[in-house]
C-alpha cells in the first residue's frame, strides 16, 4: 500500500479521489478549504489513470456558496455519479436547506458532505457542532478520530451513501484538518457510469410525496442507529471509570491511558469508542452496567453526553462537558482530557515575569484593504452618526485598531442586508463593507432588496480578485463582470463608482465616498486591486 | 524514543517551512511523525504554532501535550515566552532567535523578554539574522534556527540538510548553496 504523509483534509481529498468521485464541489472556508486545493491539485493525475470511458467526466470545482456547491453535488447524485461536497461547519448553515432535503430523497451515486468545524473557533464566528445539524436531518454521521482513518471513512462513507441511499455527513474538526501524519492509501477504483436515476419519483419532494421519504427516512434511521451501534468498539476493563471518546477525543484519551494506568494498578479504564452517529445505545449501557462513572470526551458540544443523560437520571454519574470535568468551550486537548482522567499537571518553569501581549493577525503590508478602510474611516470622519456594517474577509480585521472602522461581522453577505435594515428604519449614513467573492457568495440578493425598496445604502464591494482570507483561490466571476453585475441587479449606472483602492488616491477616493454618502439611494464603489496574497500565490506558481 | 517540538513564530517567517524540513528528516530516518499547524486568519502576522510530534511508537494527540516539549524553536522571542507551559521542566530546552517583531503596540522591552529566556536552565538566543546575513541568505533566519538546534534533534544532520536541498530545489542552486550555509553556520555557533 502506498504511503503519503496527508494532513486530515488532504486524506479526505485523496480518500475521495481513491473512492471514485466523479464530482468535488465546495466553497473556501478554513478549515475545510484544502480539500478542494488537493483534488483541484491531483485531478489531472486521477483522470489519466482513469481508462477512456464514456461520460466518465470528472470535476472539481470551487462555487458560489456552499448551497450552490451542494446543490451541484446533488444532481451529480441523481447522474448516478458520486460526488463530495466540502465546507466549513458555518457553511453548512448557507447549505441547510439543500441538505436536510436531500435526506429525504432517494440517493442515487454516492453524496457525502465533508464539514469542518472549528471549536475553538480559529478562524471562525462560532463553534457549532456538525453532528447536530446531521441529527436534526436525520442523515448519518461519520467522524474520524486520525488521517488514516479519515482517508478510510470517505470511501466507506461513499459505500453506505450508496447502500442506504442518502447522504452521509464526514465530520472533522480544526486540529484533524491541519494535522499531519502517514496515510496508507487502497487500490484506487473507478467512478460510477452515469445513470440516472431510475425513480425520479423519490425526488419530487411535494407534500404529498415528501410524507411518504420521510417514513422512508425514519424507517432507515432505525438501521443507521443500529449499524452505529455495531461500528462502535468497545472493551470492558476496569470497573470504576468508563470513557467514551469520538473523533479527536480518542487521540487525547490515549495520549494519557498510560499514565492513568500508571496510578491505577495496571489496569485501563473501560472504554467505548463511538464513529458513526446516530450512536447506538446497547453499548453504552452495557458499559454503565460494568463501571461506576462514566466520562464523556468528545470535541464540540456534549452531545453524546446529552443523549447519555437525558430527562431522567443516569444509573452511574456522567462527567464530561456539562458536569464541568471538560470545558464546554473551545478546542478539546491532551491537557483538557488529562484534567477530566484526573491526573496531575505535570510539572512547569514558573512562567515568565512579564506579561506576553497576544499578537493578534494583520492586514499585509500594502493591502489594499487597508486604503479602502482609511479613505472610508475619513469620510466618515465628521459624520455624527453611521453605521459601518462589515462582513466575513481580511477586512474584518479593520474591527481592531488603529482602525476600528467594521462595526459587525455576523455571517457571509450579512453586510448589506444589514446596513439596509438600519437603513430602512431611520439610520443615517448606512454603508456596508463586503469582498468581491462575499459579494458573490450571498452579498447580490441584499443588493437586490436595498435597490427594490431604494433603502438609502453606501456599499463598498473592496475587489480585490480573489477570495483572500482563506489563500487566495479564484472567485466565481472575474472583477471585469462585477460592475455589470451590479448595475444589473438595479443599481443605477451613475451610483456605481469604480475607484482604485490605492493610498495614492486618497483625497480622490474620500471624495467619491463622501458624494455616495450624501446620495439617498442605491450606491455601490467598487474599491478595485489585486489582493497581496494572490500576487504572491501567483509568482510561486 | 520521544521527541515534541514546539515551532513558535510571526505569520511569515517560514516556521511551517521548517517543520516540514524535520519532519521529513525524521520520516526519512524511520520515525513516526505528527504535526500540526495553523491556516488562516491567524497567518496574517499573528502568532503562528507549529506543533511537531517525533516518535518511534505510534502518536496520539497531534499537538504536544503541556510540559513534554523537548524542544520550543522559536523563530522570535516574545513568542518563545508564550509557550513556556509546554516546555518539559526537566529537559526542554528552547532555541530562539534574538531579533524581536515588534508589530505590536505594546511589546514588552526587547532586553527584557531576552532576559527571562535567559532564566530557563536550558536554552540558545541566536542572532539568526545576523548569520543568515553573513552567509548570504537574510531570508533563510529559519534555516539557521534549526541548525542552532540541530544537534538536540533526534535526526542526524545529513537528514536535515538533503530536506533543506530539496525543500529549496526548485529556487536554483544558489538559494540551496545559501541555505545549506544558513544551515551549517547555525549548526557550529552550538555543536557539542
Amino acid at each position: 500500500m502506498p504511503e503519503f504523509v496527508l494532513s486530515g483534509d488532504e486524506a479526505i481529498a485523496r480518500g475521495a479521489i481513491d473512492a471514485g468521485i466523479s464530482g468535488a464541489f465546495a466553497y473556501p472556508g478554513t478549515p475545510s478549504t484544502e480539500i478542494m486545493e488537493f483534488v483541484q491539485d491531483n485531478l489531472e493525475h486521477y483522470k489519466a489513470r482513469l481508462p477512456g470511458r464514456e461520460g466518465d467526466m470528472v470535476v472539481a470545482q470551487w462555487c458560489s456558496n456552499e448551497k450552490t456547491a451542494y446543490e451541484s453535488a446533488l444532481g451529480a447524485s441523481f447522474a448516478g455519479k458520486r460526488a463530495m461536497v466540502s465546507m466549513k461547519h458555518v457553511g453548512l448553515n448557507v447549505a441547510a436547506d439543500p441538505f436536510i432535503n436531500s435526506a429525504l430523497v432517494r440517493i442515487n451515486g454516492g453524496l457525502v458532505v465533508v464539514v469542518a468545524d472549528d471549536p475553538g473557533m480559529h478562524s471562525s464566528q462560532d463553534e457549532q457542532d456538525s453532528r447536530i445539524l446531521a441529527d436534526f436531518a436525520r442523515i448519518p454521521c461519520f467522524e474520524p478520530s486520525d488521517q488514516q482513518e479519515a482517508y478510510d471513512m470517505v470511501r466507506s462513507a461513499f459505500d453506505y451513501s450508496e447502500a442506504n441511499e442518502v447522504p452521509v455527513l464526514l465530520r472533522i474538526t480544526t486540529r484533524l484538518a491541519h494535522a499531519r501524519a502517514l496515510v496508507r492509501t487502497q487500490e484506487p477504483r473507478l467512478p460510477n457510469k452515469i445513470a440516472k436515476s431510475d425513480d425520479p419519483k423519490s425526488w419530487i419532494l411535494m407534500p404529498a410525496m415528501a410524507r411518504g421519504r420521510w417514513k422512508v427516512l425514519l424507517e432507515k434511521n432505525v438501521r443507521f442507529r443500529k449499524d452505529a451501534e455495531e461500528a462502535a468498539t468497545l472493551a470492558l476493563r476496569d470497573k470504576g471509570l468508563g470513557v467514551i471518546t469520538c473523533g479527536l477525543g480518542l487521540r487525547y484519551y490515549l495520549e494519557n491511558e498510560d499514565d492513568w494506568a500508571g496510578l491505577n494498578g495496571g489496569e485501563r479504564p473501560s472504554h467505548l469508542h463511538i464513529g458513526r452517529y446516530p450512536i447506538g445505545q446497547d453499548k453504552i449501557r452495557t458499559l454503565a452496567v460494568h463501571v461506576e462513572k462514566l466520562l464523556v470526551v468528545e470535541e464540540g458540544y456534549p452531545y453524546i453526553e446529552r443523549e447519555i443523560r437525558g430527562v431522567f437520571s443516569a444509573p452511574v454519574p456522567v462527567m464530561g462537558k456539562m458536569s464541568g470535568e471538560i470545558p464546554l468551550d473551545g478546542e478539546l486537548s491532551a491537557d483538557s482530557v488529562r484534567a477530566a482522567l484526573g491526573l496531575p499537571k505535570r510539572d512547569a518553569l514558573p512562567a515568565p515575569q512579564i506579561r506576553i501581549p497576544t499578537r493578534p493577525p494583520q492586514f499585509c503590508q500594502g493591502c489594499p484593504h487597508a486604503d479602502s478602510v482609511a479613505a472610508l474611516k475619513e469620510a466618515l470622519k465628521d459624520e455624527a452618526d453611521f453605521f459601518t456594517a462589515s462582513d466575513i474577509g481580511c477586512y474584518t480585521l479593520s474591527a481592531l485598531p488603529p482602525y476600528s472602522a467594521a462595526e459587525s461581522c455576523v455571517d457571509m453577505g450579512a453586510s448589506i442586508g444589514m446596513a439596509r435594515g438600519a437603513s430602512c428604519v431611520g439610520q443615517k449614513n448606512a454603508v456596508a463593507m463586503i469582498g468581491d467573492s462575499t459579494f458573490y457568495h450571498s452579498g447580490m440578493t441584499n443588493l437586490l432588496d436595498a435597490v427594490s425598496h431604494k433603502t438609502p445604502l453606501t456599499v463598498l464591494i473592496l475587489d480585490n480578485g480573489t477570495t483572500g482570507m482563506t489563500g487566495a483561490q479564484p472567485t466565481i466571476s472575474p472583477t471585469s463582470r462585477l460592475a455589470g453585475l451590479v448595475e444589473g441587479l438595479g443599481v443605477e449606472k451613475g451610483h456605481i463608482r469604480e475607484l482604485e483602492a490605492h493610498r495614492k488616491n486618497h483625497e480622490t477616493n474620500v471624495k467619491i465616498i463622501r458624494e455616495e454618502l450624501a446620495y439617498e439611494g442605491v450606491s455601490v464603489l467598487i474599491m478595485r486591486r489585486e489582493c497581496l496574497e494572490y500576487l504572491k500565490k501567483a509568482r510561486r506558481a | 524514543m520521544n521527541y515534541n517540538i514546539i515551532l513558535a513564530g510571526v505569520g511569515g517567517q517560514g516556521s511551517l517551512s521548517v517543520s516540514v524540513v524535520i519532519a521529513r528528516a525524521a520520516m526519512a530516518a524511520g520515525y513516526e511523525v505528527k504535526q500540526s499547524e495553523v491556516h488562516g486568519m491567524s497567518q496574517r502576522g499573528g502568532e503562528v504554532l507549529a506543533h511537531l510530534r517525533i516518535s518511534d511508537r505510534e502518536i496520539q494527540s497531534p499537538t504536544v501535550p503541556m510540559g513534554l516539549a523537548d524542544l520550543i524553536l522559536a523563530f522570535e522571542p516574545l513568542e518563545a515566552l508564550r509557550y513556556l507551559p509546554w516546555l518539559s521542566k526537566e529537559k526542554g530546552v528552547v532555541v530562539s532567535a534574538s531579533a524581536p517583531i515588534k508589530n505590536i503596540p505594546d511589546y514588552p522591552e526587547p532586553e527584557a523578554v531576552l532576559a527571562e529566556i535567559r532564566k530557563l536552565p536550558n536554552h540558545r538566543i541566536v542572532d539568526a539574522d545576523g548569520i543568515a546575513k553573513a552567509a548570504g541568505s537574510a531570508r533563510s533566519a529559519n534555516i539557521v534556527l534549526v541548525g542552532a538546534a540541530s544537534d538536540l534533534l533526534p535526526v542526524p544532520p545529513e537528514a536535515v540538510e538533503k530536506e533543506i536541498a530539496s525543500l529549496f530545489a526548485r529556487k536554483g542552486e544558489a538559494v540551496v548553496q545559501a541555505n545549506m550555509r544558513a544551515f551549517r553556520d547555525g549548526r557550529t555557533q552550538f555543536k557539542e
